[in-house]
């Protein structure tokens, strides 16, 4: 019987044959990431209790951009905890203020298929658009995993969504996510991997199985998994990373499957959450017409460069409503200096949008741009929990960057596909 | 074998804020476990005693990642939960505080009050109230093994220290 790629890479990591759902073994970790908000000020203080320091500097990563750039001193303690901690403990992977952690960890080359990788961060799933088995932790496990350089696993089965067909003018991977939050549910594949297969997946770019991959965290998954191809070699190469050998990284023909779902990429329209789940998922056309009072174009979920390229698609030649705002929130450094020198940036800033700090930001009511009670906001990030963006009476609906900006030229929410050539008109 | 303790019975999808309630968040965890649950039954939290067995549905603790929700049931005297089935980083969390996760399909035929013992390490769960046993997912002797010291800092600690006496 085959195994599939998450089976493959578990029982690697433990030095084992093979291994099955329900397997409880102890893992070599590759690779452990780590941000401002859950990362040095939450484990150090295990650390010091138990006295010992990182098992290997150089498989650790930290990120800062929760608390980026500080709104009030005690973010600012925060960020300045955490540059020391790098420093005395002699890790040389550390991007302060770069970006999103989740993007900016395959944007400078750490991963590759086949790693064994833990994050500490609920969103840890997108590094699995690399074909590695990545998962988020909590500080006990993470300061578990920099002391003994393992950690135990309970081998996840592994559930496949098969998307095949060309996706239309105006329909991106977000609405692929939307569509199975509806279909699955925010629990449908609890403690499983969700791999991501067919013609589809294969013909879309990195950034854009990163958000499939990103939220299967929204489908309670352990793990986002896509098999390295040819497009994940080219894109780690020219991140400076090691592309492994992808033909060793991939799911047997006769793996066990806990279940398959089908999507017809064609068949999909737009897709809009509603609040407060993304689970409430459905065809832009049923929420047609809510007042938006804030668009936000942000996260690691709904701002990497192709995503400026959809937003700016939209807004190309038109203003923002002067009856809204749009907030744009770039996921790295790296990717604001792209847009601006491919022209993005400044066709977005001529609509109208303004230009925020790269970090987590207004997604999880860290950052500027927090929402005031009943105002609703159209969202590219991944979550719409109630309060999650400002007050608890705020309504946060959630879409992809196409939607969003179209949204912000009407004022409401708005079928992109009414201001992109070849779409319905 | 563990000693007898009282069911509490939950229904499905008990998430972390019904666990650890985020308005208390912010407060000492004395304070949050005196919440722990209010909203589905406010009677658990002060009369729940020392070895009493939590029993739920589907996907126990789902939601965020916060350990308080574990460390809430501890502090309350509870070390073991039997559920049909537990959010993912909840599970890790739950056995990392040193806490038993059992996993048991016939979870919804224990009923409130039912005097429960578990063998972890036999995948068991021994229904003394009605006389049924029920099979439930075993745990692996060096998670057991981590469980019983405690949690996995305390695990640690102890290993670690037990390297510098070998030294």
């Amino acid at each position: 019987m085959g195994s599939t790629l998450a089976e493959k890479i578990i029982a690697k990591a433990a030095g084992r044959e093979s291994v099955k759902p329900g397997d409880f073994v102890t893992c070599d970790v590759d690779l452990a990431m780590m941000h401002d908000s859950g990362g040095p000020r939450r484990v150090n203080p295990i650390l010091t209790r138990l006295g010992t320091k990182v098992w290997d500097p150089d498989k650790v990563v930290v990120i800062t951009d929760h608390f980026v750039p500080p709104v009030d001193a005690m973010s600012a303690a925060i960020l300045d905890m955490t540059r020391k901690w790098v420093v005395e403990n002699g890790i040389d992977n550390f991007y302060d203020m770069q970006g999103i952690c989740h993007v900016v960890l395959p944007e400078r080359g750490h991963l590759s298929p086949g790693m064994f990788v833990v994050g500490g961060d609920s969103h840890s799933p997108t590094g699995g658009a690399f074909g590695c088995f990545m998962f988020g932790v909590g500080a006990t496990d993470m300061a578990g995993v920099l002391v003994t350089g393992h950690t135990w696993v309970k081998t996840p089965g592994t559930m496949r969504v098969d998307i095949n067909g060309d996706l239309g003018v105006g329909v991106s991977a977000k609405d692929i996510i939307l569509h199975l939050c509806a279909r699955i549910g925010m629990g449908g594949a609890e403690y499983q991997v969700v791999e991501y297969t067919g013609d589809t997946v294969a013909n879309l770019p990195m950034t854009e199985r990163m958000t499939l991959s990103n939220m299967a965290a929204e489908l309670g998954a352990q793990a986002g998994l896509i098999a390295a191809d040819e497009t994940t070699s080219a894109y780690i190469r020219a991140a400076g990373g090691d592309a492994g050998d992808p033909a060793q990284w991939q799911s047997d023909a006769d793996a066990t499957y806990l279940a398959t779902h089908a999507v017809d990429a064609a068949a999909l329209t737009p897709y809009v959450a509603a609040p407060h789940s993304p689970a409430n998922s459905a065809p832009v056309d049923e929420h047609k017409g809510v007042v938006v009072h804030q668009a936000y174009i942000g996260a690691c979920t709904g701002a990497k460069l192709e995503d400026l390229h959809m937003a700016a698609s939209v807004l190309k030649g038109h203003k923002v409503s002067n009856q809204t705002r749009l907030l744009l929130a770039p996921a790295s450094t790296r990717i604001t200096a792209a847009a601006a020198a491919d022209g993005t940036l400044a066709a977005l800033t001529e609509a109208g949008a303004i230009l925020m700090p790269s970090g987590c930001g207004a997604c999880a009511g860290y950052g500027a741009g927090i929402l005031a009670e009943d105002e609703v906001c159209i969202s590219s990030t991944a979550r719409n929990f109630q309060g999650r963006m400002g007050a608890v009476s705020s309504k946060v609906y959630l879409g992809s960057p196409y939607t969003v900006a179209a949204s912000a030229i009407a004022g409401h929410i708005t079928d992109p596909r009414e201001f992109l050539n070849g779409g319905m008109a | 074998m563990s000693d007898t303790g009282k069911a509490w019975v939950f229904g499905d999808d008990i998430d972390t804020d019904v666990l650890a309630p985020g308005l208390y968040m912010k407060g000492p965890l004395s304070t949050l476990a005196e919440h722990c649950l209010e909203s589905v039954d406010p009677n658990f939290a002060p009369n729940v005693q020392k070895g009493d067995v939590i029993v739920a549905g589907s996907n126990f603790g789902i939601g965020s990642s916060r350990e308080q929700a574990v460390e809430a049931l501890k502090l309350l005297g509870v070390r073991t939960l039997v559920a049909k089935s537990f959010a993912g980083i909840f599970f890790r969390n739950t056995l990392n505080f040193g806490v038993v996760a059992l996993a048991c399909e016939d979870a919804g035929k224990i009923r409130p009050g039912d005097q429960i013992s578990t063998n972890p390490a036999k995948g068991k769960i021994t229904n003394h109230s009605t006389g049924e046993t029920y099979n439930c997912d075993p745990l692996p002797a060096q998670l057991l093994e981590m469980v019983i010291d405690g949690g996995l800092v305390e695990h640690l600690e102890k290993k670690l220290a037990k390297k510098d006496a070998d030294q």
